[in-house]
């Protein structure tokens, strides 16, 4: 019955998503205001639906109906409540309606927090958010219904993938969607724009922190994903360039490039069409973020092949959103004006090549996961494109990019000059790479690739200090407190995200230069040392989970002797699957960490043991929560609070420091130099 | 705790000595002797021994099986996967690391039983010249446009120059329209 509940709720939620993505465009194009009213309610409405659908399918697994096929595959009544609620996204059909749930969640925001916006602007937004929502529902309706019975009911479920019981894994992909469907909302913006040809510096502010929120969504479920692969699989990487992973960069490369160019267009009118195109490219990359992960077609492209309803739609779905809004930016962009004028060298040029560096690491990152599954398709022989490819690839591409990261902010617009720039930067330059080539030292060994690494951080670093001294310079009187509460949160966030990137740059140069790893044969009482460290192990004990059971090593920790922690990794079989999974143990620290995972059992209660000293590991992750961090402060920006209360906002006045610019002005001054 | 019983695993030659000592010591001064020892934690345990035997082989191991595909697993190289086929392909290229085959020697080897697949660096060859050379090309073509369009937006926006003659004259104008539009 719950079931059936669902299903209708979905097909209920299906019929409102038609109606919000065709009557309040429709009114928006015939000036019809009933029509447009519509918007706001039917989207309240999908969404009420759709969480009625989401919560039977969460029902169904936290009361084991194994009558649903869904419930049957994916879970097991001895599975702990925790991940029975987190199997209702651990499968395709599951994920794909959490899918559309978040769309429903992010359009429910949408339509509460644009009171400010023009009526007709709202409908059109909603109207595209409930055409791709029509997409998503009709594809779990027709290929992928998690509602689905089997009958004869399963007496027992065949579990969860061990894989994903654990916390990491309830939160991971709901941020990561977080971030994918946000995207939606900057697609939506973009779409609307070109429909409604009204794209100006407003425009760039509406869609700029809702962008913004989404870019921070997808910040941290890429990172939550990382920090799982490196606790959960048991040898201490925290990224493969797998395709799963590179499905979630992609959108994450083209979010940051979509993110530095709003920024522009807001505050100079320019690069509307670029902005706009590189929304949709974003959108369109976690459409098919989400459509390789969960359609199987990476596991295997023949398994793909030889059912190819889901591969149909899924193709067919893309092509319709990708083709018509690529048309509609063909038909439209020329119209939307070019913005301020810029020379050659200016903070717009540096930003607009870093944007074309993202992009380009974008596309080769796309290149390097499809290639093989297009070579396989076509019987060109297997090969697998793996971390030597994009590491390659990827560094070279991201080197200029974060030489360009520390010259933009001190750029000036318009107009910037180089030799003027070299002045100001030369201490700051000089200061990375002394501190880049002696840093090693202190680590025990001179490297160059890792002397390389901590220049590239070092430089965003000390161009960070230049910023903020020459900014608070020309700030006027006070203090020093009193310069800095003069700044803006916009301001504080960037160099926040960037530093982010400094902090993890040295994360990844020093835990890859400097790791040490040791794989002994640990028979009880005996010790291995690495890094300061001795790691004694005192053997295994049996230990039984909720539903799986385990061997769990004891290994006392020392420092000159002394004792200062306990590690009890666990070797765990699960009951349901027979899998056998490792469950490291580590011991996190500020400067290091350290990581025991057991291997096999040898005779005599000893055991294979690996052990790791990672330094500066944790700086990864840190970096990455400070990039998410510095975005969410962009959006408490003041700009963005104040205009709750203005309703209608023709033309955005800027504040750029001390300048104020309108699109218009802009535009009209671009012949003089300024 | 018996403190004999606990040496029973130990079957190196420093643990002969101390035996030998026995004879020398007496009983009572044996066991001060060895609850000395006892005391500070780490002299009785036994340094664990690490699972290559050869410190040198199991780099160049490391090295190689780094960028080796294990190809029972979802997507997991040679060094990082404990899977058995993992543990065979690695005791394979221990071994012939130890008979003196060259690392080349040994991916051809890989590569003539399990085909490209098992290498995570794709081969340079005309099925993966689009994959090489895509990027290169990507920034070529990216870089073109991004320069071309640059000059032609900055063209397009700029008014021309106006001369010293149409400037005075642009002057005159403004001055005598200023108090009609005030």
């Amino acid at each position: 019955m719950i079931p059936e509940l669902g299903n209708f709720a979905l097909i209920l939620a299906l019929l409102l998503a038609i109606t919000q993505g065709t009557l309040p465009i429709i009114g928006a194009a015939r000036g019809i205001p009933s029509w447009i009213a519509l918007a706001r309610p039917v989207v309240q409405g999908q969404f009420v639906f759709l969480a009625i659908a989401f919560g039977c399918l969460a029902y169904s697994f936290v009361s084991n109906d194994f009558s649903v096929l869904n419930v049957a595959r994916n879970s097991n009544s001895e599975l702990p409540i925790q991940y029975r609620i987190a199997a209702s996204w651990g499968s395709h059909e599951g994920s794909l309606l959490l899918w559309v749930f978040m769309l429903a969640a992010w359009s429910v925001a949408v339509s509460v927090f644009s009171r400010h916006l023009p009526d007709e602007m709202v409908a059109r937004v909603l109207g595209v958010m409930g055409l791709v929502s029509v997409g998503f529902i009709l594809f779990l309706l027709v290929t992928s219904n998690p509602f689905d019975r089997l009958f004869p009911a399963a007496l027992e479920g065949s579990d969860l993938n061990p894989l994903l019981q654990d916390p990491g894994m309830v939160i991971h992909p709901p941020m990561l969607y977080m971030g994918y469907v946000g995207f939606s909302v900057a697609f939506a913006f973009a779409i609307a724009a070109l429909i409604s040809g009204q794209m100006d510096a407003a425009w760039a502010r509406w869609s700029r922190p809702w962008t913004t929120v989404a870019w921070v969504f997808l910040t941290i479920g890429i990172m939550l994903g990382s920090w799982w692969a490196y606790y959960e699989l048991g040898w201490g990487g925290w990224w493969f360039w797998d395709p799963v992973e590179n499905a979630s960069f992609l959108p994450w490369l083209v979010g940051t490039a979509l993110v530095h160019s709003l920024a522009v267009t807001e505050k100079r009118g320019s690069f509307k069409s670029w902005t706009v195109l590189l929304a949709i490219c974003a959108f369109s990359l976690s459409l098919l973020g989400t459509f390789l992960v969960r359609s199987g077609v990476l596991t295997s492209v023949h398994a793909f092949a030889t059912d190819p309803t889901r591969g149909v739609f899924i193709l067919a779905f893309l092509v319709i959103v990708i083709g018509s809004s690529l048309l509609l930016f063909a038909w439209r962009a020329p119209k939307v004006g070019l913005g301020g004028k810029f020379d050659l060298v200016s903070r717009e040029s540096m930003l607009l090549a870093n944007n074309l560096l993202l992009m380009v690491a974008a596309g080769s990152v796309l290149l390097g996961t499809l290639y093989p599954l297009i070579m396989d398709s076509l019987d060109l022989g297997k090969i697998s494109v793996g971390p030597p490819y994009f590491e390659a690839v990827f560094v070279p591409l991201m080197t200029p990019a974060i030489f360009l990261m520390g010259l933009g902010p001190l750029a000036r617009w318009k107009q910037a000059s180089l030799p003027e720039l070299m002045l100001r930067l030369r201490w700051a330059f000089g200061v990375s790479v002394i501190t880049a080539l002696l840093m090693p030292f202190v680590m025990g060994e001179w490297k160059p690739l890792v002397s390389f690494g901590l220049l590239l951080a070092f430089w965003i670093i000390a161009t960070i200090f230049v910023s903020i001294q020459q900014r608070l310079r020309n700030s006027g009187q006070g203090g020093l407190f009193a310069k800095l509460a003069k700044q803006s949160r916009s301001y504080y966030s960037m160099h926040l995200a960037h530093l982010g990137i400094a902090i993890f740059i040295i994360g990844v140069t020093l835990v890859n230069g400097y790791e040490t790893e040791k794989d002994v044969r640990m028979e009880i009482g005996s010790t291995v040392t690495m890094g300061g460290y001795t790691f004694r192990f005192n053997g295994a004990s049996p230990v039984s989970g909720p539903n799986y059971k385990a061997m769990r090593g004891d290994i006392d920790v020392l420092r000159n002797g002394e004792k200062i922690r306990v590690m009890q990794p666990e070797k765990r079989t699960y009951n349901a699957s027979g899998m056998a999974m490792t469950e490291p143990a580590i011991d996190t620290g500020f400067l290091r960490d350290l990581y025991v995972a057991m291997g096999e059992p040898l005779e005599n209660g000893a055991w294979v043991v690996r052990v790791y000293h990672k330094p500066f590991v944790d700086w990864i992750w840190f970096g990455c929560l400070l990039m998410a961090f510095g975005g969410m402060l962009a959006v408490t920006d003041r700009r963005y609070r104040l205009k709750m209360h203005s309703k209608h906002v023709e033309t955005a006045a800027v504040e750029d420091g001390k300048r104020v610019t309108n699109n218009n002005t802009g535009l009209a001054t671009g012949g003089r130099k300024a | 705790m018996n403190p004999v019983s606990s040496f029973k695993p130990l079957k190196n030659s420093y643990q002969q000595k101390i035996f030998g000592l026995r004879n020398i010591f007496s009983t009572k001064q044996f066991i001060l002797l060895l609850t000395l020892v006892l005391l500070s934690p780490l002299s009785w345990a036994e340094e664990a021994l690490p699972v290559a035997e050869d410190p040198a082989i199991e780099k160049r191991m490391l090295a190689l099986s780094e960028d080796l595909r294990c190809l029972v697993c979802q997507n997991e190289s040679l060094a990082g996967s404990r899977a058995d086929f993992a543990n065979d392909l690695r005791r394979e290229i221990r071994e012939q690391l130890k008979a003196n085959k060259s690392d080349q020697e040994i991916i051809d080897f890989l590569v003539s039983r399990y085909g490209d697949f098992v290498l995570y660096r794709p081969p340079v060859k005309p099925a993966t010249y689009l994959l090489w050379g895509g990027p290169f090309v990507f920034l070529l073509i990216g870089a073109g446009i991004l320069f071309f369009y640059l000059k032609r937006r900055r063209k397009q926006i700029e008014e021309p120059p106006l001369t010293e003659e149409q400037h005075r004259h642009a002057e005159t104008l403004l001055k005598e329209n200023k108090g009609n539009n005030a």
